[in-house]
């Protein structure tokens, strides 16, 4: 699980850090963008927490949480004046590195001959400031995917590779996280230039920040911070511990991918077929689900045409279009794909885990199925004397 | 990089557009087509839209509702309500290469299409002073019900850019790029925080055929289904997602009685909707 996880190649954190107050945070943002970052982070929009550029950290969502289950999500408002004591919202980091419509080229007719034209390559650097444990393993896993083989995507890499990672570790998980089971969260794995541990008490309001790269290091050097007294640390790594305790789901104490080869042929996958509505939700929310359309438009005269990439979802139905028709019609092979691939078949490509127990495809499933739940029936199923499962699909 | 191609040879092709029952928004949807209006007129030959024709003169002897023909493309507009306009339909399709239907009267029967839920006498007589200069069919039919449709561009009112895509890709002799998944897909990629999981707004988004790029999630409203049906909609869980969103059995037949109200996947609604409330039939 772990060499996929090394995303900056970072040298090891400073294990004792600094400490600084919400003035900290203050000038941390103002910082990134003198030093000519775009930064994203989360603030409170239509009612939710949703990751948006900032330009001054009066937009984090101080005193909001967020209540969370199958199919539900609330703002709730906090009486500690907590910025991260929330768990993934609505949208995930993808949303930036690898967005939902891309333009790739574009060409035009002229006199005769086709001249294309690349997009220019000119991404923001980004300073990702918020970015949750588990989120920080989905962009390792991202990064697998779209640079770390054959197929090299250079739109993502081009984003990818100035993006400064400023992690914060979870204190306050939702209902619906469950990293522990991953092996994600909620303490930080490795790939961050810089790390927070938000702590509120009675000693006041004040975050444990450690660097994880040299340009974390100069960055951190920048800040109103001083020295972390035990105390802090002591606190601040009790709520991350005890987050961990506090998962509000996790997964079947089992092998997943032989969990998901074995039981292609459980009854279970027609109960969630007859719940989901192939709306296709689950996959956009996903931090890892990379899948995407091409598009090409061409304007009335013919003289002008563009390719467009969209994020797409293996449950469409055009997803699997081979000659004479889809080859996953029915709801049953479509969702079996997405969960299959999320919990094993991803191992055998990209040799990892697809799913980092985010959560967010319980939340913003409009019906609430739950990958959680139907991976314990699907267990529950194996133990009960299951037919011997046969391996090929329907 | 640089493709030699051979001279490129233009013929403008007749385009007609044609009203049946219908409010006119899809026609004029083409008017709205401010910025590609004139680019359009250089790609096709109008020859027969009444909307864009004045009602004196030349223009409108010209324009007669019957039209002559033959169109390369033809763009229609309204249901099949009357006996005229069923022997009509068959003349315009005689005299078009393409037809393509625009919108959900013309797609689905339109809101219009509520007669075919009730007694259409019992209508007439309550919306008409005098009921007997009135003749009319007992339904509202989809154009597809009465001659063979090459496109059918969905919504109420059709989306601008799905008009121009679909007359663009006629040009160009290719497939139009319209999708046929849910209207959720387009609200994620717009970023839109979903009403339904945020707010518990209920929302037609899941079942409903993309197209108007989720306008009404990002101004906070659950979807209407302006766009019919997306393909292969599962009703019965959508139908218990309206329940636990607050709506009753009778509300959650009317929010399928509208636009599109005689869409063939809708006709279970009434019976899933009843099972909800009171459990499934003895
Ligand atoms: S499968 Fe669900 S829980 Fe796992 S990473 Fe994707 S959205 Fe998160
Ligand atoms: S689960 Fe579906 S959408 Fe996600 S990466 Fe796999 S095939 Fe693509
Ligand atoms: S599992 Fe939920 S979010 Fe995913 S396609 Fe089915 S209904 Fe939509
Ligand atoms: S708001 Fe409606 S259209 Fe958007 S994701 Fe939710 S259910 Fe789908």
């Amino acid at each position: 699980m772990s060499a996929d996880a090394e995303v900056n190649g970072s040298p090891p954190p400073v294990p004792e850090g600094l400490v600084m107050g919400k003035d900290g945070m203050a000038v941390l943002v103002d910082v990134l963008i003198r030093r000519g970052f775009t930064v994203v982070g989360p603030t409170v929009r239509d009612g939710a927490i949703v990751l948006a550029r900032l330009l001054s950290a009066d937009e984090l969502p101080y005193g909001w949480g967020v209540e969370l289950e199958a199919g539900r999500y609330r703002l709730r408002e906090r009486t500690d004046g907590a910025a991260f004591a929330n768990a993934a919202g609505p949208q995930s980091w993808k949303s930036f590195l690898h967005p939902a419509r891309v333009r790739e080229w574009s060409a035009d007719r002229v006199e005769g001959e086709v001249v294309f034209t690349a997009e220019p390559a000119d991404p923001p650097r980004y300073a990702f400031l918020g970015v949750r444990p588990c989120d920080l393993r989905a962009i390792a896993v991202q990064d697998r995917v779209l640079t770390g083989g054959t197929y090299r995507d250079p739109g993502y890499e081009g984003r990818r590779f100035g993006t400064l990672l400023i992690v914060v570790e979870c204190t306050e998980p939702g209902a619906t996280c469950f990293c522990v089971s991953m092996g994600t969260g909620p303490a930080a794995g490795p790939g961050y230039d810089l790390v927070l541990t938000e702590v509120v008490d009675v000693h006041g309001h004040r975050f444990w920040v450690r660097s994880g790269s040299e340009e974390g290091a100069e960055i951190l050097a920048e800040l109103p911070a001083r020295p972390a007294d035990p105390d802090t640390r002591e606190t601040a790594r009790a709520g991350v511990t005890a987050a961990a305790d506090r998962m509000g789901r996790t997964m079947p104490e089992a092998d997943l991918r032989e969990l998901m080869a074995g039981t292609l042929d459980a009854p279970r996958w027609d109960d969630v077929a007859g719940r989901c509505l192939t709306c296709g939700n689950c996959t956009m929310v996903c931090p890892t689900c990379f899948c995407t359309t091409t598009e090409d438009v061409t304007d009335l005269t013919g003289d002008h045409a563009e390719r467009w990439r969209l994020w797409d979802s293996c449950f469409d139905l055009d997803f699997s279009h081979l000659h004479g028709g889809p080859v996953r019609a029915s709801t049953r092979s479509r969702y079996r794909q997405w969960m299959t691939h999320k919990l094993g078949t991803w191992y055998d490509q990209f040799g990892s885990s697809g799913c980092v127990g985010c959560g967010r495809c319980i939340v913003w499933c409009p019906v609430g199925i739950d990958i959680t739940e139907e991976a314990a029936a699907l267990h529950d199923w194996t133990r009960s004397g299951a037919p011997a499962p046969e391996t090929e699909g329907e | 990089m640089v493709t030699e191609l051979g001279p490129v040879i233009r013929t403008r092709p007749a385009l007609a557009v044609w009203k049946f029952a219908s409010c006119d928004g899809c026609q004029l949807t083409l008017l709205d087509c401010e910025d590609e209006l004139l680019g359009l007129a250089e790609c096709v030959r109008i020859d027969h839209f009444l909307e864009m024709t004045p009602s004196e003169g030349a223009d409108a002897q010209r324009a007669r509702p019957a039209g002559r023909g033959p169109y390369d493309l033809s763009l229609v507009e309204g249901s099949i309500t009357t006996a005229e306009d069923a022997e009509r339909i068959q003349h315009v399709r005689r005299i078009s290469r393409y037809l393509v239907t625009i919108g959900a009267c013309a797609t689905a029967g339109g809101i219009q299409a509520l007669r075919n839920f009730a007694d259409v006498d019992e209508f007439v007589a309550a919306v008409y002073a005098r009921p007997e200069y009135i003749a009319t069919l007992e339904t509202s039919t989809a154009i597809s019900a009465h001659v063979p449709v090459d496109f059918e561009l969905r919504g109420c009112p059709i989306d601008r850019r799905q008009l121009l895509e679909v007359i663009t890709a006629h040009l160009a002799g290719r497939r139009p790029r319209i999708p046929s998944h849910s209207v959720c897909f387009e609200c994620k990629r717009r970023g839109t925080p979903c009403v339904t999981v945020a707010h518990g707004t209920a929302c037609l988004g899941p079942v409903t055929h993309a197209g108007c790029g989720a306008i009404c999630p990002a101004y906070g409203r659950g979807c209407y289904g302006c766009f019919g049906p997306s393909s292969r909609p599962n009703l019965r869980s959508m139908v218990a997602q309206l329940r636990r969103d607050g709506m009753s059995e009778r509300d959650i037949q009317r929010v399928f009685r509208t636009f599109n109200a005689a869409s063939p996947e809708y006709a279970p609604v009434p019976d899933l909707a009843a099972e909800e409330q009171h459990g499934p039939p003895a």
